[in-house]
């Protein structure tokens, strides 16, 4: 039988290493797992590469992670969030490393490493600062740059339900980076609001089939974004 | 924002530029609002008049704010700030949501900008501060791939530098793709020759709208 489901975040958390990239979910604090981001913390994984559409808040979740000087680096599109202070103190500090990527690109590069697709032409960031370095060709008429997969080792994902095989669906504005970030990785694991039955969930509103999850930790009423404080 | 009045004419306010865009949008279309002013025009767009706003982080069919009693946490904007969905609405993730801005989905894309160059290059993502983190969040994607991008700001910097220049001084957004351009003073559209002045506000001359503007104005008055 598969089952999916362990049942701590210790548990779902394990084998993590130091150096892992980690692709983590959520734009904003909606569809972010923060059960797991807290798991992280308390694994105490160091040298990780943090690949996240921001760049922490406040001075709790990924923050916090940032303040403990687990994270050697930062892909992300967005690191001038407001409250966005741990990271800008850090960036300033010359102690943390960051790969700037236009959120597009992001999006498109943790699709890319799910789908097999290990680099592709885009003309987003052709002719800019984000583009220098990098790769250049012409397609009708239009400056391309290359872009490379982005894969994780581990990928953090909250969904809104889940069945023992893995199947997930999301709320809202909460799937955001969500459904590719559980493809790109070798190691996905899920945090969930709700847990289903085998069969219950329509096979049409399914968003991430089974095949792309590894663990799921159900954590009930989870991290509903109204109770965070920004 | 001042309303200054200067000479004989009256500068249009952030809301009233927001609402000279929105004359121009075709019922239809689907357009994405960058943050700042651009924001704005989805307030000054009737509802009855089916123009399909879209969210970089997942959404089309992005409805007017909530009522503070009927908030969902889980339904936010690109600004992060809580917004409604419109009947017909739907959510998407990241990469289908940045297929709809890259793959020319979007009839416009509607954004501010500290300058724009008579080529239509754009500089709307980088600061010239130092060692502050930069943010390009979807900037880039929304200059570069929708079928049209407007852009809406005022025609100077606070302490009168214009923003409508020969080539731009901040780091580019996106080369040569801007069509038009609306201002607190006039609306110009980006041809071949360079900014071809098409609107201007009551009581605005070409030539003083010039001696505000860096590139060679034309107009179509």
């Amino acid at each position: 039988m598969i089952n999916k489901f362990v049942n701590s975040v210790a548990e779902a958390m394990a084998d993590v290493r130091d150096g892992a990239v980690v692709l983590v979910g959520g734009f904003g604090e909606v569809g972010q797992p923060r059960a797991l981001i807290d798991g992280l913390i308390e694994h105490g994984a160091r040298e990780l590469i943090l690949v996240h559409n921001n760049a922490g808040v406040g001075q709790f979740g990924l923050a916090r992670l940032l303040e403990l000087g687990r994270i050697r680096k930062v892909i992300c599109s967005f690191p001038r969030s407001s409250g966005s202070v741990v990271f800008q103190q850090l960036y300033k500090e010359g102690k943390i490393e960051l790969e700037l990527v236009p959120q597009g690109t992001l999006a498109e590069r943790i699709r890319a490493a799910g789908a097999g697709v290990t680099a592709f032409y885009t003309p987003t960031a052709a002719g800019t600062k984000l583009g220098e370095g990098k790769e250049t060709r012409q397609f009708n008429g239009k400056l391309c740059v290359l872009e490379h997969a982005l894969y994780g080792d581990i990928a953090l994902v909250e969904a809104w339900c889940a069945d023992r095989w893995g199947n997930l669906t999301y709320k809202e504005t909460g799937r955001n980076f969500n459904p590719i970030m559980a493809t790109a990785a070798k190691l996905t694991v899920v945090q969930t609001h709700h847990t289903m039955q085998l069969g219950a969930l329509d096979p049409e509103s399914i968003i991430t089939p089974g095949i792309f999850v590894d663990r799921i930790v159900h954590i009930p009423n989870g991290n509903a974004p109204s109770s965070w404080s920004t | 924002m001042p309303e200054c009045v200067s000479g004989d004419f009256k500068p249009l306010s952030i809301s009233e530029m927001a609402a000279r865009v929105a004359t121009d949008i075709p019922e239809g279309w689907y357009v994405n609002l960058g943050i700042g002013i651009p924001m704005l025009v989805s307030e000054r767009l009737s509802s009855q008049r089916e123009v399909v706003f879209q969210c970089e982080n997942g959404i089309l069919g992005m409805g007017p704010s909530p009522a503070p009693d009927a908030i969902d946490p889980w339904l936010i904007n690109a600004a992060k700030q809580h917004v409604t969905l419109r009947v017909g609405g739907s959510f998407c993730h990241h990469a289908d949501s940045f297929a709809m801005i890259r793959g020319g989905h979007l009839d416009l894309s509607v954004l501010g900008a500290f300058e724009v160059a008579e080529n239509g290059d754009i500089a709307n993502w980088a600061t010239l501060e130092k060692d502050t983190p930069l943010g390009v969040g979807g900037a880039m994607d929304l200059a570069t791939g929708a079928k049209r991008v407007w852009v809406v700001m005022e025609h100077t910097t606070k302490d009168g530098r214009p923003r409508l220049v020969r080539r731009c001084t901040y780091p580019l957004t996106a080369l040569g793709t801007v069509k038009r351009i609306y201002t607190n003073l006039a609306v110009l559209d980006v041809a071949p020759q360079g900014f071809v002045v098409t609107e201007m506000i009551p009581g605005m001359t070409v030539e003083s709208l010039q001696a505000r503007t860096e590139a060679k104005l034309f107009s179509a008055l």
